[in-house]
């Protein structure tokens, strides 16, 4: 996991490749923002338990798409790393989520969020 | 090695305290003896091991560890031997071993007599503590020790009220004491940056004291006590003596704390814990003599509670009452000779005052418990030949008190009277206005002394022998109340009674003012204690010229200079002093085999209503104040309607935050956003 | 020349010694769990215990042999770091792991539900904690902090057949991730600006991407790029935020705190947020010690100067505070009650971090450390009144306890005392050294930080005081007798002795974790300093509370 060639990346002459530049990095960078404020926002907009569920997994995609980009853009594996590691922390927190969300489920007969508020005050 | 002297007296009283009630008194006993003497056999041994080296003034740490380090603060858990806390420990732990031993046989049958012994050693342990700490912290860890046990003990017949108010009473006013202790070491602590007592080059520490050798001394002037310099904390750590050890105006816990069994009033409010204060200013003795002001406040009180407890005693009919202010008046005794510059001859006092003191004390519970717990002397007279080993061990203390000659009080008292009738560090009409009232109160002392034997000894048998003795001592069903004459006490209680009368009688030989022989015996006691005192440089009267105030300060280097031509006054006092005691013994005994009843003035027996001076001035005042004011008005409106509003708001706030916390995941979330948000643009608007 | 191969197998395994041995037996206790027959599953949490005693032998080893010789060791191509702060960390996680197991056993066999996935859950959660302890890469932090969060998740769900179990596991888990998709974000944003995910290279980058010209494209009129590294650095404070559960990012406590099984409460009141604080530590004191006072700007071109995460941390720790101790005057839950009171907790460790000094840092690690013992001791007290038919978590479950169990009410009472401060307990000495390290800095805002610190701590010994009195002078309300399972009993006077002995001889702890405070890499600040310094800007007042300036003591970052 040696990150390669991360100390130039500091300076203010940040060295990029030309050719590689097709789309801008801002424009890939806008679009995870836009992605992960999306996500945000239906976290807390949506009433399903899976969709919310959903928008959380659209963070984190997000957040993927800043990193590959990033890391594209500086010729560092270290960003690509980090997305095969929250791909696989998703998929854990999928299967514990899913998992708590059934058990919910078989409780309450409900997957609405806001049917689960016996906690409170 | 001093560790296993504290630690000791603590195991066992772990062991009493953890499993002591299922133990017999056999073996309770024997645990509780056997922890104190091992302490005692160290402290002997430790005291021969190294006489030479604490003849010649060193000092012998211990460092057991490191108990708090905060930036500049540092407290150790560790120890000193020196001369001053070598003759402590061995006086403490030798007559508390006794105690211990006549206990066993004084507490007999006593329910909680695990529960008593387990205090015992505790005290022991806190006592050792105090005196072995090498800084006022550890100090005040003892201290706080001493008066825990001291509350325990005194309220140990906890079902009887009045040992209860007693055991308060002593608490709270000790507490006051403690208040100052405590600002005295704070401010210590500001002034010099440590809180220990020497240097100690081993590990890096500086001593408040060797700070204190440095300074200039404090000019004697009223207002160096508001100064916040030396005389303040030398003003401020003698409040914490005051308290400690009975001075006016906070004694009055001591006559009450009599409500204890005798064997404490005999070890902690006679031979050991009272004299904490005294030892407290012997070893703050840098300090004082660079606070003339603090020195004389300290020989003011010490000779005016001299006279005032000494009055007191006068008149009281209980015995242990008048045991209790013979105590006080003892006490203020020694601060009188720690005020006058004489620390040495203070702890000399309090040395043989240990022995005869607590041997006082010791006969007189072998009376109450020979009369069946009475206690008034009223009721008792002619027990002589009912108990003859008790009278006679009780005559020598009473000699001893009285300053009879060649008896162990005699030197002592003697040797503060002469030393507060040369003292140079007041003005000289001051110094013999205390010499003055220190003889007046040795002859009230012979007196009242007299009287108590007389009572309780001779004369008139004032008692029946059928029925048992109304308003008895604080015994429940304790030993058994059974009618009969009054007897000797059992062997181990008569062993310690022997072994203390004579250790009255001839403690007093090893501290011979040098003035009687004409220096041809040596003041042991003294030239030991020296090298740990810091002295004013005492001129001798025949010796040229006064130094002018406060600037007589030497170190110990300088031992006094001994003047030959000076103990022609010295040996001119003494005879006064023998005059003094022998008239006193004389009046009391003429006066009071005459009229044994007769009937003092009532503002004595009423112990000059100090009580309800204070009941009406303090007491009284306070609980007004709190009940109309404070309670009534101040805390029903004022602070439970904050409190109140208080509490509306929090539960306002509160049904508030309730609303926020609904229940609903969603509006969580929510609200995380909105904090975030509200964060960020925080920052973006700075 | 070795491979990188034989370095990790023969240099680099031995530093993760601990966390390999508790991988193993988590395993073992999963393996365990089908073997054994329902009635000998408690035999799991036995060999968990064996488990976590050897990782601590082991991390022991380590100390003595390694850490306590000299400089910091790094493993993994800098991706973990072995020195005196993730040492005491660790330790800290794995008595608390200990102490929840011995809470857990009869806890569990009352409830029906002794499994020995809960053991292994326990476990797998813990390396996760010791991870985030010695990671010093963000994405080592990253997954480590996954690790220790999914295991708590399952576990705070634990009572499948429990609405409120799993209603509280639902909410933890929905908001823990969401705050972890935040975090990420945080994170992705600084490794945008700065190029590394290596903590060490970040801190070094920072000076650069924090000046207010720094202008990496070239362009002619550049963005602030100040803002977006304080929007990373937010993002990521509000992660952790998240997972300390410091207001406002507290909303799940309460209702997770009560709605987990109370022995899963009482590992995540200690373990979970002592392992958060020590990653935010890791994360902002290693990873950005220059955002910490206000970025410089340029007042020549009109460029503001910005503050740093010392006001962000200030401001938090202030209103969690007072929020988490008013919120826990009305609760009649004690779990919903201690859950309050462990948010306020939070705020008083942040207090550590703010201070920036020595005695801040030592406060920050000593109070987790003693924080950790007292808590579990004040749940364990609380699982104690679980019995049959009574759940135990109500104020009323507490009444008259003194004359159905004084040892229990004894002990309980200490641990409230000590939640309280009250000395000579040890929660006396670690208030003393975060309100100290505060007072040291002689800054006015900060003093008055501890000042409002210090008064909401008495607010606090109202509500620990309603448990003593309902103990105390309450008459019992319910007959049935407590008795305590001897590996509770274990565990609580365990507890009980070291919360008393830290409280008297605080000295040895104090040593350790002062230790901990002064590995390389951590940054201190002095405040004077920067008050003294004319060429601080106008804006803002040094008043806020972040003057610029700081000296760099120890200025080397992990190797």
């Amino acid at each position: 996991m040696r990150i390669s060639n991360c100390e130039s990346r500091n300076s203010q002459s940040a060295i990029r490749n030309p050719q590689f530049v097709m789309v801008p990095l801002s424009w890939y960078l806008g679009l995870s923002a836009l992605l992960f404020t999306i996500g945000a926002v239906g976290v807390f907009i949506k009433r399903n338990a899976i969709t919310i569920f959903l928008c959380i997994e659209l963070m984190l995609n997000a957040v993927n798409l800043t990193f590959v980009s990033l890391s594209g853009f500086f010729g560092d594996v270290g960003g690509q790393l980090f997305v095969f590691i929250v791909m696989t922390v998703a998929a854990a927190e999928a299967a514990v989520g899913l998992a708590i969300i059934i058990s919910i489920f078989r409780n309450r007969e409900s997957l609405n969020v806001d049917e689960v508020d016996t906690l409170k005050l | 090695m001093l560790a296993a002297i504290i630690l000791v007296p603590l195991v066992g009283a772990a062991i009493l305290g953890l499993f002591g009630k299922r133990m017999s008194e056999r073996v309770i006993g024997w645990i509780a003896c056997s922890t104190v003497a091992v302490s005692t056999i160290l402290s002997f041994y430790l005291f021969f091991e190294h006489r030479a080296a604490l003849e010649g003034g060193e000092k012998l740490h211990e460092y057991l560890f490191t108990w708090i380090s905060v930036g500049t603060f540092r407290t150790d858990a560790s120890l000193l031997l020196d001369s001053l806390s070598a003759i402590y420990i061995l006086f403490i732990t030798f007559v508390g071993f006794w105690i211990h031993v006549f206990a066993t046989g004084y507490m007999r049958g006593d329910k909680g007599y695990w529960r008593f012994f387990a205090y015992m050693n505790l005290f022991m342990f806190s006592m050792l503590t105090l005196v072995l700490a090498d800084n006022f912290v550890l100090m005040f860890v003892g201290w706080e020790g001493v008066g825990l046990c001291s509350y325990l003990l005194i309220g140990y017949y906890f079902t009887k009220d009045f040992a209860n108010d007693a055991a308060k009473k002593a608490f709270i006013v000790n507490r006051i004491g403690d208040f100052g202790f405590v600002l005295g070491v704070f401010l210590l602590f500001s002034k010099a940056g440590t809180i220990f007592y020497f240097n100690d080059t081993a590990r890096g520490i500086h001593g408040a004291f060797d700070w204190a050798m440095t300074q200039s001394p404090d000019p004697l002037t009223w207002s160096a006590i508001f100064g916040g310099g030396i005389t303040s904390v030398a003003v401020l750590l003698f409040v914490g003596a005051i308290g400690k050890s009975a001075q006016l105006p906070l004694y009055v816990w001591l006559p009450d704390a009599m409500a204890g069994p005798t064997p404490v009033s005999a070890l902690i409010h006679a031979a050991t814990m009272v004299t904490a204060g005294v030892y407290m200013v012997a070893r703050a003795s840098s300090i004082y003599i660079h606070a003339p002001t603090a020195m004389m406040i300290v020989a003011i009180i010490g000779a005016a509670t001299a006279l005032f407890a000494a009055t007191i005693g006068l008149a009281q009919w209980d015995i242990k009452k008048v045991l209790a202010y013979s105590t006080i008046s003892q006490l203020g005794y020694m601060f009188l000779a720690c005020g006058v510059g004489a620390f040495g001859a203070g702890i000399f006092h309090v040395f043989t005052h240990a022995f005869f003191k607590a041997l006082l004390f010791l006969g007189s519970g072998s009376v109450i418990l020979g009369m069946h717990h009475e206690q008034d002397m009223r009721r008792m007279g002619g027990l002589k030949k009912y108990m003859p080993i008790t009278f006679a061990t009780m005559f020598a203390g009473w000699f001893a008190i009285s300053g009879f000659p060649l008896f162990s009080g005699f030197f002592s008292k003697d040797e503060i009277l002469y030393r507060s009738f040369i003292a140079n560090g007041l003005p000289d009409s001051w110094a013999r206005i205390l010499w003055f009232v220190g003889a007046v109160t040795a002859l009230v002392t012979a007196v009242y002394m007299t009287r108590l034997m007389v009572l309780t000894f001779w004369g008139r048998e004032r008692f029946s022998t059928s029925e048992p003795a109304p308003g008895a001592d604080s015994v429940p069903g304790g030993h058994e109340d059974h009618p009969g004459p009054p007897h000797e006490s059992p062997a181990s209680m008569v062993l310690p009674l022997v072994v203390l009368a004579a250790g009255a009688v001839f403690a007093g030989y090893l501290g011979v003012p040098e003035g009687l022989s004409g220096g041809k015996i040596t003041n042991y006691f003294e030239r030991l204690l020296e090298p740990s005192i810091a002295s004013l440089h005492v001129m001798e009267p025949g010796h040229a010229q006064r130094t002018p105030e406060g600037t007589p300060l030497e170190t110990r280097a300088e031992a006094p200079a001994r003047m030959p031509e000076g103990h022609g006054l010295e040996r001119t006092l003494t005879g006064v002093s023998i005059l003094i005691a022998l008239a006193g013994i004389g009046i009391g005994w003429v006066w009071f085999k005459r009229k044994p009843l007769w009937e003092p003035p009532r503002l004595l027996e009423e112990k000059y209503y100090v009580d309800e001076l204070y009941n009406a001035t303090v007491v009284q005042p306070i609980k007004v104040g709190s009940t109309s004011v404070l309670w009534k008005v101040i805390d029903v409106h004022i602070i439970d309607g904050a409190v109140n509003g208080a509490g509306h708001l929090a539960s306002m706030l509160g049904s508030t935050l309730r609303y926020l916390q609904s229940g609903l995941a969603r509006s969580y979330v929510a609200i995380v956003v909105l904090g975030a948000l509200l964060i960020i643009g925080y920052f973006v608007m700075k | 020349m070795q491979t990188d191969f034989q370095t990790i197998a023969t240099q680099a395994m031995q530093f993760i010694m601990p966390e390999g041995i508790l991988t193993l037996f988590a395993c073992a206790a999963l393996v365990l769990d089908v073997m054994l027959p329902r009635d000998r599953k408690r035999f799991v949490a036995w060999v968990s215990l064996l488990g976590v005693g050897l990782a601590f032998a082991s991390l022991w080893i380590l100390y003595t042999s390694i850490v306590s010789k000299g400089t910091p060791r790094t493993a993994f191509f800098d991706m973990i770091v072995l020195d005196s702060y993730a040492v005491v960390f660790k330790s800290i996680f794995l008595i608390g792991a200990a102490l929840s197991i011995l809470l857990s056993i009869k806890y569990l066999e009352i409830e029906g539900e002794q499994r020995g996935e809960y053991y292994g859950l326990i476990l797998f959660s813990v390396i996760g904690m010791m991870f985030m302890a010695s990671s010093v890469d963000l994405l080592a932090l990253f997954i480590s902090l996954e690790l220790m969060a999914v295991s708590v998740y399952i576990l705070v769900g634990y009572f499948r057949r429990d609405k409120k179990s799993n209603e509280a596991s639902m909410k933890y888990f929905l908001l823990g991730a969401f705050s972890s998709g935040v975090l990420l974000y945080g994170i992705s944003m600084v490794y945008g600006l700065t190029g590394s995910t290596n903590l060490a290279k970040i801190a070094a980058a920072l000076p650069i991407v924090a000046s207010a010209n720094f202008n990496p494209f070239g362009a002619a009129a550049p963005p602030d790029m100040r803002y977006l590294l304080l929007m990373s650095m937010i993002l990521m404070a509000a992660g952790m935020f998240f997972k300390v559960a410091a207001v406002p990012f507290h909303m799940w406590a309460p209702d997770a705190y009560e709605g987990a099984p109370t022995s899963i409460t009482a590992f995540m009141s200690v373990g979970v947020k002592a392992a958060s604080f020590a990653m935010f530590g890791r994360l902002f004191l290693y990873g950005l010690p220059d955002l910490r006072g206000s970025l410089a700007g340029d007042p020549a071109s009109g460029i503001p100067s910005l503050p740093g995460w010392a006001l962000l941390l200030g401001i938090v720790s202030a209103i969690t505070i007072v929020w988490g101790n008013l919120g826990a005057l009305t609760q009649n839950n004690t779990k919903r009650l201690l859950a309050y009171s462990s948010i306020s907790h939070a705020g008083y460790v942040l207090l550590g971090l703010i201070a920036g000094n020595q005695t801040g840092y030592t406060g920050f690690v000593i109070y987790l450390f003693i924080y950790t013992i007292m808590n579990l001791g004040v749940f364990g007290c609380i699982i104690a009144l679980r019995r049959r038919g009574i759940v135990g978590d109500r104020m009323e479950d507490l009444n008259g306890l003194m004359k159905k169990a004084p040892g229990l009410t004894v002990m309980m009472t200490i641990f409230l005392l000590s939640l309280g401060g009250i000395p000579p307990t040890a929660g006396f000495i670690g208030k003393f050294y975060l309100f100290a390290g505060l007072i040291e800095t002689g800054n006015p805002w900060l003093v008055r930080l501890a000042i409002l610190a210090v008064l909401m701590s008495v607010v606090s010994l109202y509500y620990y005081i309603r448990f003593i009195r309902a103990m105390y002078i309450e008459g019992e309300t319910e007959p049935q007798p407590v008795t305590l399972a001897p590996s509770l009993r274990v565990a609580l006077v365990a507890a009980a002795i070291l919360v008393i002995y830290i409280g008297v001889f605080p000295q040895r702890l104090i040593d350790l974790t002062q230790k901990a405070a002064t590995s390389p890499g951590l940054k201190t600040y002095s405040y004077q300093q920067g008050a003294t310094k004319p060429a601080e800007p106008a804006t803002p007042p040094p008043a806020r509370g972040m003057p610029g300036e700081r000296d760099r003591q120890t200025a080397t970052p992990p190797r």
